[in-house]
C-alpha cells in the first residue's frame, strides 16, 4: 500500500529518501577525516593536538548528523531540538572548564587526587605526598 | 495526501493522519537523542577537566590503549552508519530484501565492534587496569610494604623508561609490531621477571621493556615514569567506553526486533517509522564513538 508515495516523500514531510550516492560520498568523507585524525595525532602540536581532533572529529559529527540522520532535511524544530542540545553541552563544558581553569593555581604537576575504595588506602596516599591530603 | 492513510493499519487512533504520526515520533526520537547527548557530556565533562588538570595520567594512560584496534573499531562504526542509513532508504523504497540485508550486515558490524571491544578489555585486565574502584593496584607497593601489608605489583607498573620525555610523540604511543589485540597482553604469571631490575637508586620505574607475550612477538611498550593514582584514566576510559558498549548492546537488541519485523514484512514507503528511528539512534552511538575514539586512543 501506498507505494507510489515515495517519489513525492520530498516535499510531504514523511521522511526524506537520500540518493546512495551520497550516502557512499558521505561514508568516503567519513573514513579520510578519520584517517586524517590518525595522521595528524602522530605529530607532536601540543596544545593543538586536541583542538584539532575535536575540529575533526565535529566535521565528522556534522556530516552523520546531516546527512546519515537527515537532519538537513527535516522539520526546523527538530534542528532547533538538536543544535540546542550542543548549545547546553557547550554550556556546561566551557563552565566546567572555567570553574577547573580556577583552581589552577592549586594544582601541581603529578598531584592527582586519589580517589579509593578505603580509609587507608586514602591515608597511605596522603602520607606518599608529603602528607598535603586533598 | 492524508486521505490515502486513513485506513493504514499502523495509524493510531489519536492521530490524524500519517503525517502527524510520522512528525510526532520523530520529535519524540529527536528530543531522546538530546537527552542522550546531555547524558554523555556528564562524563565527557569528567574527561575534560581531569585531563585538564592532570595530563600526565592521560600520556601515560593512553599507551596501553592500541590506536589501531582504536581505529578499525571506528571504521566499523562509520560502515554499520552507512548500511544503517541504506537500510533506512531500502524501508523508504519499499525494497524488503534490500532493508533485510543492510540490516543484517549492520548487526554483523555491531558484532565486530563489540567483539573488538572485548579483546581490547580483556589485555586491560590482564594488565592489572580496570575502573579505578576495583583496581587492586592503586597503592604504591612501597607504601603498602611499609605498612606490612603484602605489595600488589601490576605486571606492567614497574617497567617504565625515565630517560625517554613523555613530550616524545614516539614515546606516548604504543608501537608494537603487529596488530592483533593480544599483543598488549601479558600473562600475570611471568610479572616476576619484571622485578628487581632497578639500577643507581630510581625507585624501580628506570628501565624499558617490551614484552613478548609469546604469540609471535607483540609487544608493548610503556614509557614514563607511572604517575600517582593512574587509576583515574582508567576510570575515565572504562566509564566512557562502558557506557558507549551498553548503547551498541541496546542497539544490537534493537536491529534484531526490526529485523523480525522486517522479515514480516511490516515496513514499507507507507510506515517505515521504527526503521528511521532506529537509523537514528544508531547515528547517535556512531556519533559518541566519533568523539571518544580521538580523545582516548589518539591524544
Amino acid at each position: 500500500m501506498a507505494n507510489d508515495n515515495h517519489q513525492d516523500g520530498e516535499h510531504h514531510g514523511v521522511g526524506h529518501v537520500v540518493p546512495v550516492s551520497l550516502l557512499v560520498q558521505v561514508l568516503v568523507a567519513l573514513l579520510f577525516l578519520t584517517g586524517v585524525t590518525v595522521w595528524s595525532a602522530g605529530y607532536d602540536l601540543g596544545w593543538a593536538n586536541i583542538y584539532l581532533a575535536m575540529l575533526i572529529a565535529s566535521v565528522k559529527a556534522f556530516l552523520v548528523v546531516a546527512f546519515f540522520m537527515h537532519l538537513r532535511w527535516d522539520k526546523p524544530f527538530n534542528q532547533i531540538v538538536f543544535v540546542g542540545t550542543l548549545i547546553f553541552v557547550a554550556l556546561f563544558l566551557v563552565f566546567s572548564l572555567m570553574d577547573t581553569r580556577a583552581y589552577r593555581h592549586q594544582q601541581r604537576t603529578g598531584d592527582a587526587p586519589f580517589v579509593g575504595t578505603s580509609y587507608e588506602e586514602g591515608k597511605l596516599q596522603a602520607e606518599s605526598q608529603g602528607g598535603s591530603g586533598h | 495526501m492524508s486521505d490515502d492513510h486513513h485506513g493504514d493499519p499502523n495509524l493510531q487512533h489519536h492521530f490524524e493522519d500519517m503525517d502527524q504520526q510520522f512528525n510526532a515520533s520523530k520529535l519524540g526520537m529527536w528530543l531522546f537523542l538530546a537527552q542522550e547527548v546531555l547524558f554523555f557530556a556528564g562524563l565527557f565533562c569528567f574527561y575534560f577537566v581531569f585531563r585538564y588538570n592532570y595530563p600526565e595520567l592521560f600520556e601515560f594512560g593512553s599507551q596501553y590503549l592500541d590506536a589501531k584496534w582504536g581505529a578499525i573499531n571506528t571504521v566499523v562504526l562509520l560502515i554499520s552508519s552507512l548500511t544503517m542509513a541504506l537500510a533506512v532508504r531500502c524501508a523508504q523504497t519499499s525494497n524488503k530484501s534490500g532493508l533485510i540485508l543492510n540490516l543484517v550486515l549492520t548487526f554483523i558490524c555491531a558484532g565486530g565492534f563489540m567483539g573488538i571491544k572485548f579483546v581490547e578489555y580483556k589485555s586491560k585486565l590482564e594488565h592489572g587496569v580496570f575502573l579505578g574502584l576495583f583496581d587492586y593496584y592503586t597503592v604504591d607497593s612501597e607504601l603498602a610494604a611499609r605498612e606490612g601489608n603484602v605489595a600488589p605489583t601490576s605486571p606492567v607498573e614497574r617497567v617504565a623508561h625515565a630517560t625517554i620525555t613523555p613530550a616524545d610523540p614516539n614515546a606516548t604511543t604504543i608501537a608494537p609490531p603487529a596488530a592483533t589485540p593480544t599483543g598488549i597482553t601479558r600473562p600475570p604469571a611471568s610479572a616476576g621477571e619484571a622485578h628487581d631490575h632497578s639500577h643507581d637508586g630510581h625507585e624501580a620505574h628506570d628501565h624499558s621493556h617490551s614484552h613478548d607475550d609469546g604469540h609471535g612477538g607483540h609487544a608493548l611498550v610503556i614509557h614514563g615514569e607511572r604517575p600517582a593514582n593512574l587509576h583515574l584514566f582508567f576510570s575515565c576510559y572504562f566509564c566512557l567506553t562502558m557506557l558507549h558498549g551498553i548503547h551498541v548492546l541496546a542497539g544490537m537488541i534493537m536491529l534484531v526486533w526490526l529485523y523480525l519485523g522486517a522479515v514480516k514484512g511490516r515496513y514499507h514507503a507507507g510506515y517505515f517509522t521504527p526503521v528511521d528511528l532506529g537509523g537514528l539512534y544508531w547515528h547517535l552511538v556512531d556519533l559518541v564513538w566519533i568523539f571518544l575514539f580521538p580523545l582516548l586512543y589518539l591524544i
